[in-house]
């Protein structure tokens, strides 16, 4: 609850605050991406499923966030990180956040990457282990196939008899 | 007259092909043994059907084809052609298995992509594809970057004088030991003795990049069969923006440049002489060409104004650059920025370096260097006869290895094959154009594709039309065998149809 009320409050700030413009409405990456120019500088919420690392560099991270169309860079103190209990890959959805932060076309700080600084950040959906579940029919088809190489291999030593 | 071909020909050709098939077979065993460490068991499945096929389809063209006789040219390039045709199948399988690709065209495109060490891809949801396929997807960039049938020659054919004939038609014409096996070898042991030194490298600076340290091994060997390859995949759908590292970047920099040397010069490095690096026309060509489309890039860059800094707007277009003329296609800005944020002349810098290529002999593709310094050499040779007097006796060489004399066979020989790829290049951007998508942007896909590249300025996605992935598959495959096996395909073809 304290940190709904604290997230409201920083958005209220800046959406009044006279010289930076705030889209309080979450932004996909592609919107980002296609209208960077539009949105750089510019205070954003970004949201979506954590993918791969946290990759934790001293006291700030490198935390990829993945909408379902593209996956962009959030730089965020390593104190926001301790939030984060899964990350997306194979065996497991990753949490899906929620931040607010400073939206990069061509971050000076990194090289020029695409990135957004974050300020704040809200989990809004745990991520799990995936239960992965046995396909039976590529069971049946690799037995199939197995039954067809042995013929093949009886056939085989038919012949040389 | 042209004559059909024989019952005898079909017959050695299904032989030797099977054979591939077979040690293309063998290969899939390294991501079941993945798969069977990290307990995928669907994954692990996905391969045992793809590895089951392709045995059942070997097997069955080395028993019905049995023959000891050897390959003739012809022969040798259609088995060639058509062993990369059957890997993309037999290599797409496990990947459409997975679920991750929406159709077995989208699956065949990234299987040609991979073993054409091209790196465009239509893969889905990358971010949760299990480890086995990831490897899969690397591992064919690796096979294919040496040759898949340079696999064969190593590993699975001993000593035929037909070897040297499916060599060279996988577009490796130089012979670095006395006999294209040992050729074959030596090939293969520059790539491990990179692939344990690379990967060692890309493993620590992930870690130290706050990777867990078995994920930064994983996609320290991943990342350097893609850039060592001059492939361009990558395990995160951020390609190499995902690590957001410096450190990496000037490794997969380093790695590339590797990749696009000719191993004839990794052997004479190797041998202690480094003097072949600074006289060897190729490595003089890259350097010369490199600078020019980089001062191309730079300016379009500077024009745009997205970089405001210098060191930024170096980092991020020299390496999309090099990637770019390496052949590599890894990329630290998204598709989409190149149409958004780079302008036309940037493009056309990206663009030239991408036509132009590596060294021959090397994991690229494209025109290539050898041939650019040999068309440079042929000029810069009809000038000084128009300038010196008309007895005068004009004689060019070149150093590639020894002392090369100019000669008109050499120099027609380099211009078809330049010919040859910028038609491929200007059909492919037409046919993008056909379907709606500006010059410029089709023109940077196309040459992407048939020079293996892998750098996409957004137009390679699962909703383009079938007809331009069919292209690009083309494209990709057209491009990595340098014409001569795709020329004999289709002869053959139709001596099959017109023949007596």
């Amino acid at each position: 609850m304290k940190k709904k009320i604290k997230l409201t409050l920083i958005i209220l700030f800046l959406v009044f605050s006279p010289q930076k413009a705030v889209f309080s409405q979450s932004l996909s990456s592609g919107e980002l991406i296609r209208n960077a120019k539009e949105y750089d500088g510019k205070l954003i919420v970004y949201s979506g499923e954590v993918i791969g690392d946290v990759m934790l560099r001293s006291e700030f991270a490198w935390v990829n966030i993945n909408d379902g169309e593209n996956a962009l860079g959030a730089w965020m103190s390593a104190a926001l990180t301790k939030e984060i209990k899964f990350t997306g890959n194979y065996e497991s959805r990753g949490d899906c956040l929620e931040i607010v932060g400073i939206f990069h076309r061509a971050c000076l700080e990194h090289g020029g990457d695409m990135d957004i600084h974050a300020q704040s950040l809200r989990k809004i959906g745990n991520g799990r282990i995936v239960q992965e579940k046995l396909n039976f029919d590529k069971v049946s088809l690799s037995l199939i196939l197995l039954g067809a190489l042995f013929l093949i291999w009886i056939l085989t030593l038919f012949k040389h008899k | 007259m042209i004559l059909k071909p024989r019952l005898e020909d079909l017959k050695i050709i299904g032989f030797y092909l099977g054979k591939i098939i077979l040690g293309l077979a063998l290969t899939m065993v390294i991501p079941i043994l993945i798969g069977l460490c990290f307990g995928e068991t669907n994954p692990v499945l996905d391969f045992f059907i793809s590895i089951e096929i392709s045995i059942l389809l070997g097997l069955l063209l080395v028993k019905i084809c049995q023959t000891d006789k050897d390959l003739n040219w012809m022969q040798g390039m259609i088995v060639v052609s058509l062993s990369w045709v059957v890997a993309m199948i037999l290599g797409a399988i496990p990947l459409y298995l997975s679920g991750h690709w929406k159709s077995f065209l989208d699956a065949c495109f990234d299987a040609m992509s991979g073993f054409a060490t091209t790196g465009l891809a239509l893969v889905q949801d990358l971010d949760h594809l299990s480890y086995a396929h990831n490897l899969w997807r690397h591992l064919i960039m690796f096979l294919g970057g040496q040759g898949i049938v340079v696999i064969a020659l190593s590993f699975f054919v001993r000593g035929f004088s037909g070897a040297f004939k499916m060599y060279v038609g996988e577009a490796r014409d130089e012979k670095i030991m006395p006999n294209v096996i040992n050729t074959s070898r030596f090939i293969w042991l520059v790539s491990i003795v990179y692939l344990i030194l690379g990967t060692l490298a890309l493993g620590i600076t992930g870690a130290l990049n706050g990777m867990k340290p078995f994920n930064a091994l994983f996609h320290g060997a991943c990342i350097f069969m893609a850039a060592f390859d001059t492939g361009g995949f990558s395990p995160q759908s951020q390609n190499i923006l995902y690590y957001h590292s410096f450190a990496y970047e000037v490794i997969t920099v380093i790695l590339m440049v590797l990749g696009a040397l000719n191993f004839k010069l990794h052997y004479h490095l190797w041998m202690g002489n480094r003097n072949e690096l600074i006289k060897n026309i190729e490595t003089r060509t890259l350097f010369v060409t490199i600078i020019a489309t980089f001062s191309v890039v730079a300016v379009g860059l500077a024009q745009t104004g997205i970089y405001p800094a210098a060191i930024t707007l170096f980092r991020k277009g020299f390496y999309q650059l090099i990637s770019g003329h390496t052949g590599t296609g890894f990329q630290t800005i998204y598709a989409q920025q190149f149409g958004t944020d780079w302008n036309q002349l940037a493009l056309v810098g990206v663009i030239l370096a991408m036509a132009l290529g590596g060294a021959v002999c090397s994991t690229t593709g494209a025109i290539k260097m050898l041939r650019i310094g040999i068309i440079f050499k042929a000029f810069k040779e009809d000038l000084k006869r128009i300038i010196m007097p008309e007895g005068a006796i004009v004689i060019e060489k070149f150093h590639h290895i020894r002392e090369v004399f100019l000669g008109d066979k050499l120099v027609r020989s380099a211009l078809i094959i330049t010919l040859a790829y910028i038609i491929l290049y200007v059909l492919g951007a037409l046919i993008g154009m056909f379907y709606g998508y500006p010059f410029i942007g089709a023109l940077f896909e196309s040459t992407s594709a048939a020079a293996n590249v892998g750098l996409s300025c957004g137009i390679t996605n699962i909703a383009m039309p079938s007809v331009l992935k069919v292209t690009y598959i083309l494209q990709m495959w057209a491009g990595r065998l340098e014409f001569m096996s795709v020329f004999t395909i289709l002869g053959f073809l139709f001596a099959s149809i017109k023949g007596k």
